[in-house]
């Protein structure tokens, strides 16, 4: 069993009370990073850690930390990004239910690393639930003294605010989380400049996955070298897989960052359901371009999947067996961008419909010979040419799902119908 | 100062300079939706997308900074290729329903498709039905299926007229420009999002199927609202003389100057032009005989004139004639009004200010209380050291007889109220109107003479920070009417003055030849955009 970095008090349990997360040495990292420790060295120790964005774009975290600006009279925030929203990723929501306080812990070591004495957690309105456990997780932390004035007589002070979002996709973009979180619609916002320099309210902000920030406390309580060594070099420390679709046991497991993902497939999640056979696997949330079973050797680390031409993303593994349908799931994630594009942006706004309405053709047995050309050719139209990364997130899995399992694709033009089976042969 | 190259083309910019203004600089058309420079950058519409060098996406030209030695490139074929591609996007759920559209000639679909586009479509799908024609405000209408959602007009109503009216709701490909709740675009700048509507979502009221844009004829001329002197551009037609029942004038349109207005006029002066072709235009020059009007010729009424300025010259005597001239009259005219009447006639009661009992309101934007184009202008030619004073003639009980009125663009009956207005105009045993259009006033004078109105005309105006700026002729004089100052050079002729003007410029050189105001400028010299003579305002205040 590989070493557990955010569930390793947590693997069958839960520590929703402070007082059991105490017992299990909760805080006191925080208690040396306070007291031992200035800020720059603690961004210097994250950055020597390798600890990369848990969020999906992967972006070293110590880096963000340190474009705060240093010398600016405005406050600086640290906001929480718990919008966890990408279909098939479901791992902040399994840190928040287990161990809200060792992310309580993290946010209170980030926004000290920055110089932040305000921070925003925003959840998705859809976690409820979790947003209640974070609620009483917060109300602890300022009754023991881990938030609010003169944290651990440190001389630190922070506060910690709670937002439920409102369920919109677009409001996990960072910026748009930012507009949102400001009252406004969450349409992400041109950059330059960046939150770093002008990010919440006009001020310099950082904004972190849930993940990214519950594996901060572990690297300043076991160091920068024991997190970088249970990685590959360049992706630190661990990952949590969300593993879901046709396998016997779909679940949230965390291992380090390379594990090669047919063993995330085979071992963890204890292989296929009912033994049928692999077809195909999103290896990162939706907007991960799909892999074929071919491609499961590919170790899960940042730069090991992009090397392939698909995403680590936010680790939510989506496993098909051979009876799924490419054209209906390829439907379904395109029904879901053309829902959530903000439509700001023209190729994403009508990009995305317009995909959607093809594959809707395509997959009611109505698809005409030249779709499939038209629906690569619109995805080559939406990548890299808009504000946000959304636009390509609805594209890169049209071009990859064509492109992998083209035949199928010309069966429900040709054929107007589906067999799957026919093409597997 | 940076210095980069633009299709290989290099400039050096001052800091801060985005791609899109430096190619502007160059020449090189960028297309645009969503930026414009009187706005803040949206970067939305993702048609200035161009290639920087070591930079590997696409950026949006008209939100990067230049930088020192960047190097763009704004026409190679993965340029061509994404701009193509995001105005397929554009055109792919849009009616293209130019023949019915008021905006066809002048909209960026068209043009851009022309330059950018001419691909085959590959729009196989239903298109997105949305609200149609709807009227949003007193001026203008809303058309959701044309719109391209750029946001310009929603960045007007909250960084320019700060009425905040209209909005972008839902999400998606479902994006609607739509009212704010209980909101009507109804403020005194609404028509300027006409102007900025790239595309023919937002048209407007007024000149909605009027007449085809192509055949306009443009114009550069000055606002005759307000005393700012928003330059502005006549849009007239005078190909299809049969359309929009015979108007001539079809629409005014802001022009740029940065000193003055921006890209901007209030809705006041944009739908303030109708007077030019109202019914209520004066055309021919005529006498009232028996309580009866008699047209006859120019001449003829000139002539008349003369008589009876030459009897109460001689029978009464100088101080019986009196002279309101109108701070709505170009320089040129004031100049020849006071040249005749004053200098070579010797009077003295000349003066162009009468109490307004209804006055205006300016904002705190472009609009000014005062709605003369040349208050400051007419100050400038006609106070001088004489010290008469209107307001005192009016306000007397005058036992002396006075002979003879002269007035010039003055509606007293509006001015001062129908009582005050017959009360002093019947001081006086002859009234002579010159004027463009009838009023309450005009049918009480004795005389009426037909004067060109400023879109007939040239001429300067001096706004209120002492401007002074040219307006041109866009259309004939109608009938018979004349500019004004022709009308005075006729009379003075009729009473065997040499005054032989050619034309408004000359006018003017005597002008800036004779008062000190104007002294040292050259008609050329004022341009398109206006000359600001730091001398005139610490004349009068």
């Amino acid at each position: 069993m590989p070493e557990l970095v955010v569930l390793r008090d947590v693997q069958d349990s839960e520590l929703r009370h402070i007082e059991d997360y105490l017992k299990v040495g909760g805080y006191q990292a925080l208690k040396k990073v306070l007291l031992e420790l200035k800020p720059e060295q603690v961004v210097d120790e994250v950055k020597k850690s390798g600890l990369r964005g848990r969020g999906g774009a992967g972006f070293p975290t110590g880096m963000k930390w340190s474009f705060i600006p240093k010398n600016v009279d405005k406050p600086k925030y640290l906001v929480v990004n718990a919008d966890e929203s990408e279909p098939g990723t479901c791992k902040d929501r399994v840190i928040i239910e287990r161990n809200p306080h060792l992310l309580m812990e993290g946010i209170v070591i980030g926004s000290y690393a920055i110089g932040a004495h305000c921070c925003y957690l925003y959840i998705r309105g859809e976690y409820y639930e979790q947003a209640q456990i974070l609620s009483l997780a917060i109300e602890e932390a300022y009754q023991h003294g881990f938030l609010g004035k003169n944290i651990l007589r440190s001389g630190y002070d922070l506060d910690v605010h709670l937002h439920r979002g409102a369920g919109a996709y677009i409001c996990g973009e960072e910026t748009g989380l930012l507009e949102s979180l400001e009252g406004k619609k969450g349409w992400p916002r041109l950059k330059p400049p960046f939150p770093a320099v002008v990010g919440l309210y006009g001020c310099p902000t950082v904004i972190n996955n849930v993940e990214t920030l519950a594996t901060v406390p572990r690297i300043m309580e076991r160091g920068a070298d024991w997190f970088a060594s249970l990685g590959t070099p360049k992706n630190g420390g661990t990952r949590l897989f969300a593993v879901s679709g046709h396998v016997n046991k779909p679940g949230t497991y965390e291992l380090p960052l390379g594990i090669p993902l047919r063993e995330i497939i085979f071992n963890y999640a204890g292989g296929m359901k009912d033994d049928k056979v692999l077809k195909a696997v999103i290896p990162g949330g939706s907007s991960c371009p799909i892999l074929t079973a071919d491609e499961i050797d590919v170790k899960m680390d940042f730069d090991s999947v992009a090397a392939i031409g698909s995403m680590l993303g936010s680790g939510g593994v989506v496993v098909m067996n051979e009876e799924a349908c490419m054209v209906k799931v390829l439907l379904r994630i395109a029904k879901f961008y053309a829902h959530e594009s903000c439509g700001q942006c023209t190729p994403c706004r009508e990009g995305t419909t317009w995909l959607k309405n093809i594959l809707q053709r395509v997959n009611d047995g109505q698809g005409r010979p030249k779709d499939l050309d038209h629906l690569m050719g619109i995805a080559f139209n939406m990548i890299g040419t808009t504000i946000c990364p959304l636009s390509d997130a609805a594209a890169l899995p049209v071009r990859s799902f064509i492109q992998k399992f083209r035949k199928e694709f010309e069966y429900h033009v040709h054929q107007k119908a589906c067999d799957v089976a026919q093409v597997m042969v | 100062m940076p210095t980069l190259t633009i299709n290989q083309k290099s400039i050096t910019v001052p800091d801060g300079t985005t791609i899109i203004q430096a190619a502007e600089k160059l020449d090189i058309e960028i297309p645009r939706y969503c930026y414009h420079p009187g706005l803040s950058i949206a970067g939305s519409c993702r048609m200035c997308l161009v290639e920087v060098e070591k930079i590997p996406k696409f950026q949006p030209a008209c939100n990067t900074r230049v930088s020192e030695g960047m190097v763009v490139h704004t026409n190679t074929e993965k340029v061509k290729e994404a701009v193509s591609g995001v105005l397929e996007f554009l055109l792919i759920n849009h009616p293209l329903d130019c023949p019915v559209c008021d905006q066809a000639g002048e909209c960026y679909l068209q043009e851009y498709y022309m330059k950018f586009g001419l691909y085959d479509s590959r729009m196989d799908e239903n298109k997105i039905k949305r609200h149609k024609a709807e009227i949003i405000g007193p001026h203008v209408i809303l058309d959701t299926e044309r719109c391209i959602l750029c946001s310009r007009c929603v960045r007007f109503v909250n960084e320019v007229s700060h009425s905040h009216e209209i909005g972008i709701f839902n999400r998606g490909s479902q994006s609607e420009i739509r009212l704010l709740p209980g909101k009507i675009l109804d403020n005194n700048y609404s028509g300027n999002v006409v102007d900025i509507c790239p595309v023919g979502a937002l048209t407007d009221r007024d000149f909605r199927f009027q007449c085809r844009v192509w055949y306009l004829s443009e114009t550069k001329s000055i606002c005759p609202g307000c005393s700012r002197g928003c330059n502005i551009s006549i849009h007239s037609n005078r190909q299809r003389p049969h359309h929009a029942g015979g108007r001539r004038v079809m629409r005014l349109k802001p022009r740029f100057n940065a000193e003055v207005n921006h890209w901007w006029i209030c809705d006041e002066g944009r739908y303030g032009y109708k007077f030019i072709d109202d019914p209520s235009r004066i055309s021919l020059a005529r006498v009232k005989e028996k309580g009866e009007f008699l047209v006859l010729t120019l001449d003829q009424v000139i002539g008349r004139a003369g008589e009876k300025l030459r009897e109460a010259l001689e029978k009464v005597g100088r101080d019986s004639v009196v002279v309101v001239a109108s701070p709505r009259l170009t320089n040129e005219d004031l100049f020849v009004i006071r040249k005749f009447f004053g200098e070579d006639l010797g009077l003295s009661q000349i003066d162009f200010r009468v109490p307004d009992q209804n006055l205006a309101s300016g904002d705190d934007f472009l609009l000014r209380a005062d709605r003369n184009p040349n208050s400051r202008g007419a100050e400038a030619v006609l106070l001088d050291e004489n010290g008469f004073d209107l307001t005192q003639l009016l306000s007397m009980e005058n036992s002396r007889k006075l002979q003879l009125l002269c007035l010039f663009e003055q509606d007293l009956t509006k001015t001062l109220g129908e009582a005050w207005a017959k009360k002093f105009l019947q001081q006086f045993e002859y009234v002579i109107y010159v004027g463009s259009n009838e009023n309450e006033t005009s049918v009480l004078s004795h005389l009426t003479l037909p004067s060109a109105t400023y879109a007939e005309t040239e001429g300067t105006f001096t706004n209120f920070e002492g401007r002074v700026q040219k307006i041109n002729q866009a259309v004939e004089p109608l009938g018979d009417s004349l500019p004004t100052w022709q009308i005075v050079s006729k009379l003075a002729c009729a009473l065997g003055y040499r005054y032989n003007y050619e034309n408004a410029e000359e006018v003017f050189g005597e002008l800036a030849e004779r008062v000190v105001e104007f002294q040292d400028l050259a008609y050329e010299k004022i341009g398109d955009s206006g000359v600001e003579i730091p001398d005139i305002s610490k004349v009068q205040v």
